[in-house]
């Protein structure tokens, strides 16, 4: 196997850069028709996850690499998962005491109306 | 496992494999080592990117100020309409087109047609220069509107900062990247890797520098630009 190399068909690597295309334009899409709130965050995230999975295991062939290599690579990301975790709670917790020492909260956008 | 399955050089898949080659008297990943050591240091790269990207989170959470909508910021005013976000669409657009060349690239490495590996390189090359290029109109005509790392005229001081060291950072990537693939594709025209042997696998790993930059775009575009 290591001999040959990571030798595939084209046309794989054609319709990954096809369907790329077509996902790519989906979630330029979800900002064209101004999508908000939960729908577009988890649009957002479900297209972002399918391109980044295709590039990782069609284009980086990490699909045909074997288990040892998955796991060396892919598991540590996972570890950021953490960080991801911590920090959105202290940005939460900043939010939080902030309101209630000032009353107000700067998470939605601000209208006139509120001066 | 049996002597004749050790020497024939096939190995156990699944997990009985993963103990297997960590295991044995041999290089744990059955690769070249330059192969294996761009993973590790794509691996790396991956954490400094969300270094950034989470500090990104955390400031957009708790500014004081309310965060500038990208949409409306990175609006181009094209034939007297405003397109949101139509430049960056057409910048991933190239860095897709490019990681799918340099896959052609990769396959026809291996087929050791020198020929077709160059030019597809090359175009892969020019289509980053090209991503590049946007990018700095896109940083010119932001801080034309007056957006600097300390502060902008359309809400969280921390927008400016945040774009300017994530598509700063990612900018200098693909910058690399291009002078990368231009340094393998000629040495792939002029015969260099014939005189070493004729292995082709530095164009697969050249390919997975590549792709990991484009793969860093996407999480980029998710987050800064559409979120």
């Amino acid at each position: 196997m290591a001999e040959d190399g990571q030798q595939h068909p084209l046309s794989v690597y054609f319709w990954i850069w096809g369907l790329l295309f077509v996902v790519s334009f989906f979630s330029y899409m979800v900002d064209y028709m101004q999508f908000q709130g939960a729908l577009r965050w988890s649009l957002i995230l479900i297209f972002m996850f399918v391109k980044a999975g295709f590039i990782i295991a069609i284009f980086m062939h990490m699909k045909w690499e074997r288990l040892s290599l998955k796991l060396a690579i892919l598991g540590p990301p996972v570890a950021i998962l953490v960080l991801i975790w911590l920090m959105s709670y202290e940005g939460l917790y900043i939010e939080e005491t902030r309101v209630e020492y000032y009353g107000e909260s700067t998470m939605e956008p601000q209208t006139p109306a509120h001066h | 496992m049996s002597e004749a399955v050790l020497s024939s050089g096939a190995e156990a898949p699944g997990t009985k494999g993963v103990a297997d080659d960590f295991s044995r008297d041999k290089q744990v990943f059955g690769m070249p080592w330059g192969k294996a050591m761009m993973w590790i240091f794509l691996l790396s790269d991956t954490f400094i990117f969300s270094c950034f990207l989470v500090s990104y989170m955390s400031v957009r959470i708790s500014s004081t100020d309310p965060w500038p909508i990208p949409s409306e910021v990175f609006a181009l005013t094209l034939f007297g309409t405003s397109i949101p976000l139509v430049l960056i669409a057409i910048m991933t657009f190239i860095l897709i087109t490019s990681s799918g060349t340099m896959a052609m690239a990769v396959n026809m490495g291996y087929r050791k047609d020198r020929n077709k590996t160059f030019w597809l390189m090359v175009a892969t090359a020019i289509l980053g220069a090209s991503f590049v290029g946007m990018q700095a109109f896109e940083w010119t005509k932001l801080i034309s509107e007056g957006v600097r790392p300390w502060g902008n005229p359309f809400g969280a001081a921390q927008f400016g900062s945040s774009f300017f060291m994530i598509t700063g950072f990612h900018g200098l990537h693909v910058s690399a990247g291009v002078i990368y693939l231009l340094v393998v594709a000629f040495r792939v025209k002029n015969g260099f890797y014939e005189k070493h042997g004729g292995n082709y696998e530095i164009v697969e790993i050249t390919g997975l520098y590549w792709h990991f930059v484009d793969l860093v775009w996407v999480f980029i575009f998710a987050f800064f630009y559409l979120w």
